[in-house]
């Protein structure tokens, strides 16, 4: 059995439940006009992406007013514009591909949103894997968490937001496991729309941590 | 209505300890977070009662001074996380859905996740008793008395895990409400329509969604400071303590009116209901709620006047915080009104409402000392202080939960309780309260420090202490006859109509207490109080008097009630594995703490392969 065969069938097994519960989920939507017009799922999100800010607003104001405090060749010296930039890049495209997949579905084109809800998964492994790369170099050149209050700041804010990265992919491999089951359709793709409204708002905050940290 | 209630399908109501374990029918998740509340709500008390023996007398030797640190920590904490934000939590969850037509919350799992991680997170909290010692810094937890180095054993850790896991039920019970509130109301209620206490809770709930985070964030640094040799909050190395006080008090201002507005929420029914009249100025009350709201989140430096931040920004934060009095003001006035050439039925639910205006305004006047900059350098730290909050906590919260007690105990249990108690208990109160309350205001100004576990005698303090020890047992003394009253009630058969007080929201117009799917047929909405209306006719001018509108799909269709799921039990036990593996990481070698992750992962997939409802 080919590998995507044997993937398509692993998918099938736990897409199965999460197939009865889109539908069901899906046919009560139908069933239940909400006074404001939304789904439920996709208020919720909204909101918890708002609840989401004040949580990242805590840590960058935390970060900016240690700011100063660590001499700039014991901290921000040390790390690599470049590199960011690198990741940043990747990290914008992911949000492209994801907005393309949500468009695909949207067109009935299955096969294609699949693809490029992989494509996002693996630009975001690649960003964990420029943000490991950063953490190794910081590592060996004796900064760590512990070491000054740059170090502390640093990876307490980007730690954060890189969990959030990961918890994204899961969300992201989810969506890729139902859709290969065909649990996700042209007019039910809820789903994707609310993963895409998560990724795209982790995306932003590296829009600001980047700026906060390696541009001014 | 009755002959529609036999056609339904899937009227009978499970019964049996599994039945209450997986249920999420946000009748029972209330009545559940109501139980556990007062029990919380009883041991935070014990706690207080001790703290108030110990200071009775001058020299007092009932609490040594470490076990006397962990009682006022453990007192303040749990009154505000495990009384009195789950017995807003427990009302809310019963009411809110009838008062607005539902049949249930938008999200019905995630709101039995909410009850079951406060409980866990609750009896995390307490377990700390018995494994080492109980937290002991105060439930503000200022840094660095929290560090490591400052604080040796487990209590505080038990303390950060406990508050991230109720933070994340406040969170998910708040995210809930919203939703619920924003989308699941009956034809014809729209927003300017809600009751008031849907308001209260609506409000409550965004400051929970904006405030949580930050207490989040504070805690997460004092942990990282604590295991993994941070220093965000360590002078010695550059860090700073007031970063600790900024975060917990943006957190920490807003979540006193999460504490309250649910309460003032309570006390607008109760005073309407029992005055026979529509509230008094319903859009300014309204208002009030969304401007107190947001000026919450601009005063949180009022509670750091003494630590040297600069005049201008003590100019700034005292400008804010009188601000508050405004809506607050507007509030007071418009229950006035409300009362005002009402025909007024007394029981104990008006007593209480009426009680908290007076009481409360107390305690609004207070804060208005307070946020005066001068004022508050000479008796911050002072008992004064401690008068001022509890007057607003206790003679805020805690009266409108007493009031909503007695207003809806029939309406959940078909039952009334004993009025002749409930006076019992309301006089009690008051008398007791003022005894410990007023007179801590005055041993403040007189120089009394908080926090001491013990102070000479001649200083003048002694008199009014032991003063303010016999009214906290009045008090006490009136929390016991109410649950006597609770008891025997429980016992007696079930009496209440559909509607006792004639009430004029939604929650009256259908059984005592409500069938699992609450409602089978919903009366038209034309004003805050649909149920008045159709009883009485509508004053307003848009009289439109459709027919009853029929929920149950003309009878014969079912309705989709949510089904019973372990997953949100089984998802608060793996948070809880995962704070126990970090509150004894290095001890287990970080063990336990990846296999709480584990489980966290496992029980999220198994809840979203359950289907919600069949």
């Amino acid at each position: 059995m080919s590998a995507v065969g044997k993937l398509e069938q692993a998918g099938h097994r736990v897409g199965e439940t999460l197939e009865d519960v889109v539908d069901e989920a899906h046919a009560q939507a139908e069933h239940a006009e909400t006074s404001t017009g939304l789904d439920h799922r996709k208020l919720v999100m909204w909101i918890f992406i708002a609840s989401e800010t004040i949580f990242f607003a805590a840590l960058m104001a935390t970060y900016l007013v240690y700011r100063g405090h660590t001499p700039h060749e014991e901290g921000l010296g040390h790390l690599s514009v470049p590199v960011a930039s690198f990741n940043t890049f990747i990290l914008l495209a992911s949000s492209l591909t994801m907005v393309l997949s949500l468009q695909a579905i949207e067109a009935g084109k299955r096969g294609r949103m699949i693809v490029l809800l992989i494509l996002t998964a693996l630009f975001g492994l690649a960003f964990l894997g420029g943000q490991a790369f950063e953490y190794n170099e910081l590592l060996k050149e004796g900064i760590s968490i512990d070491t000054n209050l740059f170090g502390a700041t640093f990876f307490t804010l980007t730690g954060f937001h890189g969990t959030h990265v990961a918890v994204g992919i899961l969300w992201i491999t989810m969506l890729i496991i139902r859709a290969l089951r065909g649990g996700i359709t042209e007019h039910n793709h809820l789903a994707v729309e609310l993963g895409g409204l998560y990724w795209h708002f982790v995306d932003l905050v590296w829009v600001v941590l980047f700026t906060i940290i390696y541009l001014i | 209505m009755a002959t529609n209630v036999m056609t339904l399908p899937r009227t009978a109501e499970p019964t049996g300890l599994w039945s209450w374990i997986t249920t999420v029918d946000h009748k029972r998740l209330g009545i559940m977070y109501l139980v556990t509340a007062v029990a919380f709500f009883v041991i935070g008390g014990i706690e207080a009662l001790l703290i108030r023996t110990q200071l009775a007398t001058p020299n007092g030797t009932v609490l040594n001074p470490d076990v006397y640190n962990q009682i006022f920590t453990m007192h303040g904490t749990t009154m505000v996380f495990l009384a009195v934000m789950p017995l807003n939590s427990g009302f809310g969850n019963y009411i809110v859905p009838l008062m607005i037509g539902a049949r249930d919350m938008a999200f019905p799992r995630l709101n039995a996740f909410g009850y079951w991680l406060y409980l866990v997170g609750g009896l995390l909290l307490y377990s700390s008793f018995f494994l080492g010692g109980a937290p002991n810094a105060g439930w503000f937890g200022y840094a660095p008395l929290t560090e490591r180095a400052f604080n040796l054993g487990h209590g505080i850790d038990f303390w950060v895990l406990s508050l991230q896991l109720l933070g994340i039920s406040s969170l998910a019970g708040g995210l809930n409400f919203i939703v619920t509130i924003l989308n699941m109301r009956a034809p014809g209620l729209t927003i300017n329509r809600l009751p008031l206490f849907v308001w209260g809770t609506l409000v409550t709930s965004l400051l929970i969604i904006f405030a949580i985070p930050s207490i989040t964030v504070a805690l997460i640094l004092l942990l990282f400071d604590r295991y993994f040799g941070t220093m965000f909050y360590l002078p010695a190395a550059q860090g700073d303590p007031l970063l600790w006080q900024h975060l917990f008090w943006f957190f920490g201002h807003p979540e006193v009116y999460i504490m309250i507005m649910p309460a003032f929420g309570i006390i607008s029914e109760v005073l309407a209901t029992y005055s026979r009249k529509p509230i008094f100025g319903y859009a300014a009350m309204a208002f009030a709620f969304a401007g107190i709201s947001f000026v919450s989140f601009t005063v949180w430096a009022h509670h750091m006047f003494a630590t040297g931040i600069s005049p201008v920004a003590d100019v700034v934060f005292a400008g804010t915080s009188f601000l508050v009095a405004v809506p607050t003001g507007i509030k007071i006035f418009n229950w006035l009104g409300t009362i005002w050439k009402g025909s007024i039925h007394i029981t104990t639910a008006f007593l209480f409402a009426a009680g908290f205006i007076g009481q409360f305004t107390i305690g609004g006047l207070g804060g208005v000392m307070l946020a005066t900059v001068p004022v508050d350098w000479q008796i911050t730290d002072t008992y004064f202080v401690v008068g001022h909050f509890h007057y607003t906590l206790f003679a805020g919260a805690v009266l409108g939960l007493f009031a909503g007690l007695y207003h809806w105990f029939p309406k959940m249990t078909g039952r009334f309780l004993n009025e002749r108690l409930g006076q019992a208990h309301f006089w009690l109160t008051m008398v007791g309260m003022t005894m410990v309350f007023l007179t801590m205001h005055y041993v403040g100004v007189l120089g009394m420090p908080r926090r001491i576990y013990t102070y000479a005698a001649g200083q003048g303090w002694d008199l009014w202490n032991l003063l303010e020890t016999v009214g906290a047992f009045t008090v006490a003394l009136g929390v016991f006859i109410m649950l006597i009253n609770i008891i025997t009630a429980l016992r007696k058969p079930k009496t209440a109509e559909n509607d006792p007080w004639d009430g004029q929201t939604l929650e009256w117009a259908t059984s005592s207490p409500p069938p699992a799917y609450n409602f089978a047929t919903m009366i038209p909405v034309n004003s805050p109080r649909p149920l008045w209306d159709a009883k009485y006719g509508a004053h307003s001018e848009n009289v439109e008097q459709p027919k009853k509108i029929d929920l149950s799909g003309g009878g014969k269709a079912h309705i989709h009630l949510p089904n019973p799921s372990i997953w949100p039990l089984l998802l608060s036990l793996a948070l809880a594995v995962f704070a126990v593996g970090v509150i004894f990481g290095p001890q287990t070698g970080w063990i336990v703490a990846p296999i709480g992750v584990l489980g966290i992962f496992v029980t999220f997939i198994g809840w979203l392969a359950q289907p919600a409802s069949s």
